[in-house]
């Protein structure tokens, strides 16, 4: 018997193995039929004459790849690369430090929601960027006015996720415990923050991406000053200003890298921490 | 006062829910006894407060007048003692099987760890999911989940179980496994069961005693003694004497259910009927 479900073990990672395996080739193959469609569209022009609208003004892939295998010798980008993502997960490290435990406290506490809620309400609308001016008058450096920025960005998005993560968690899990003899900090360790952990990552992933779009355009904004370097953001910036294109589409696609590798990272450790939830 | 024959009193209970011109009686004056060792089943017409008992004995909620004794002493919260297990399972999803039957145990941390993980064991071998000891809930299927659910009760000792209609929204098959599967669990185990359910058959199967709700506000209509031979067996619904008993109850249950259409003519009532379904 033991025997018989070891092989249906192998049989079933064998499977899980082809699964995933197509799943990374339509990927792939998703990827390059979106290159190769935009590299024709760029062509269209010199081979038939034709301007082909939107894609035809971009620069083709070859372009593009041509010109990062010369971007990729300068230190500065990697510096950009370095510097960006050291604020993103500075900021992003930071929010969710403060973040969960006060969504937590705003959750399970209603004189500390009935305080804390409704100036958090009043200050969640305003868009981080609005805050780019005050934080540069509020901070001593600008490189602690981009964090700033950034910690906004994913603050309020966390916060909500684990406030209303929290008051969903279902009151059948806090009476069957209750009835166990679980006492207030029982409840709150063993069934709220175990219950509120699935909105913590989406809170997380949300986060991580608005920190991204916060970032560079702080970055846009406010970089490339004497005190701090450029960032991935300034890096488009300055290529822009300078009038080259093709590096302002490398500086893009470069973004969507890091902002994949960090979501990526973020799903990764998800799916370790809660077990319970990948079974199908 | 241990040895009192009641496992658990109640006396002359009232309870609403609202406040001021919409506060609205669910249970008036009800009184019942929870035999010691014996299966005491409720039915009632639907929506007429079997929750809210359910949440009254086992201290969920308290009564705005009259008393609830367990073994003499007055409810006054929830406790071990009067164990539910839910409608709609309450399994932790985080935790394993395993996990959730030593939920309890090691909260309160009263059965020493080496005892633990043998109770947890042989309870959970007793109730067939020896194989799922370290599956999630969600892996198990609706039938195995009341099982766990039963498991995780059982090792904590209750004096008193109290099953919501524990069987509810499994597939009839299922469900009858489960009515014979509790069945052989209570007769096993000599144990204070207080069991809530809308299904008269199940109710009459496994009881003892029969207490039959009548409609909102819920007061005791009539307790009527089950005397059903055990051990019993599902096939036994098909003899004169449960058919008797069925005749009887369904008759009060349903004198009780058309008192709920009494006087329901306006379209604000018909909304504020509907939108208190269970």
């Amino acid at each position: 018997m033991g025997k018989a479900s070891k092989r249906q073990e192998t049989l079933g990672a064998r499977a899980k193995a082809l699964v995933s395996d197509l799943t990374f080739r339509r990927g792939v193959l998703s990827i390059l039929i979106f290159l190769t469609l935009w590299e024709i569209g760029f062509r269209f022009n010199e081979w038939f004459g034709v301007m082909v609208p939107f894609v035809g003004k971009v620069d083709a892939p070859s372009i593009v790849a041509t010109r990062w295998s010369d971007v990729v010798l300068l230190p500065g980008y990697w510096e950009s690369w370095y510097l960006s993502m050291g604020r993103v997960f500075l900021g992003f490290l930071i929010a969710q430090v403060i973040g969960i435990p006060f969504g937590l406290a705003m959750a399970v506490n209603k004189y500390f929601r009935g305080m804390f809620f409704p100036p958090f309400e009043i200050l969640r609308p305003i868009p981080p960027l609005a805050w780019v001016p005050a934080s540069i008058i509020f901070w001593p450096t600008t490189e602690l006015s981009i964090m700033f920025v950034t910690f906004l960005g994913a603050f309020y998005t966390i916060v909500i996720n684990v406030l209303g993560g929290a008051r969903a968690v279902d009151i059948q899990y806090l009476r069957a415990a209750q009835s166990m003899g679980a006492t207030q900090w029982d409840l709150f360790r063993k069934i709220i923050l175990p219950g509120t952990l699935p909105s913590i990552f989406i809170g997380a992933a949300v986060g991580m991406g608005i920190t991204w779009e916060v970032v560079l355009a702080a970055e846009m904004i406010s970089g490339g000053g004497q005190q701090s370097g450029g960032g991935l953001g300034f890096f488009i910036w300055s290529s822009y200003m300078g009038g080259v294109m093709d590096q302002v589409i490398v500086g893009m696609i470069s973004i969507g890298l890091a902002g994949y590798i960090s979501s990526s990272l973020i799903r990764y450790i998800g799916y370790r921490s809660m077990p319970w939830r990948r079974m199908f | 006062m241990a040895d009192a024959p009641d496992m658990m009193q109640v006396n002359n209970v009232s309870k609403a829910f609202g406040e001021d011109w919409e506060r609205e009686m669910v249970i008036e004056n009800l009184s019942l006894k929870i035999r010691r060792n014996q299966l005491t089943a409720i039915v009632g017409p639907s929506g007429c407060g079997k929750s809210t008992v359910v949440n009254l004995l086992a201290g969920f909620e308290k009564p705005d007048s009259g008393q609830i004794l367990l073994d003499g002493r007055p409810v006054t919260g929830p406790s071990k003692d009067t164990l539910v297990v839910f409608q709609e399972t309450a399994l932790m999803p985080w935790l394993t099987t395993y996990q959730n039957v030593t939920f309890g145990p090691k909260l309160r941390g009263d059965i020493p760890r080496d005892q633990l993980k043998e109770a947890a064991d042989s309870i959970i071998e007793t109730v067939g999911l020896k194989e799922f000891r370290d599956k999630y809930p969600l892996q198990l299927s609706g039938g195995m989940q009341r099982r766990a659910e039963l498991a995780r009760a059982l090792i904590n000792q209750p004096l008193v179980m109290v099953m919501d209609e524990p069987f509810r929204g499994l597939d009839a098959m299922t469900r009858q496994l489960m009515q014979e599967f509790y069945m052989r669990l209570c007769e096993q185990e000599a144990r204070t069961n207080v069991f809530v359910t809308s299904e008269l058959e199940e109710a009459i199967i496994l009881a003892d005693s029969l207490v039959v709700l009548s409609n909102r506000p819920a007061t005791v209509r009539e307790v009527v003694q089950i005397d059903l031979p055990r051990p019993r067996n599902l096939e036994m619904l098909s003899s004169s004497q449960a058919y008797e008993y069925k005749r009887h109850a369904m008759e009060m249950l349903h004198e009780e259910a058309l008192k709920s259409f009494k006087g329901v003519g306006s379209s604000s009532d018909f909304l504020e009927s509907y939108s208190r379904r269970p």
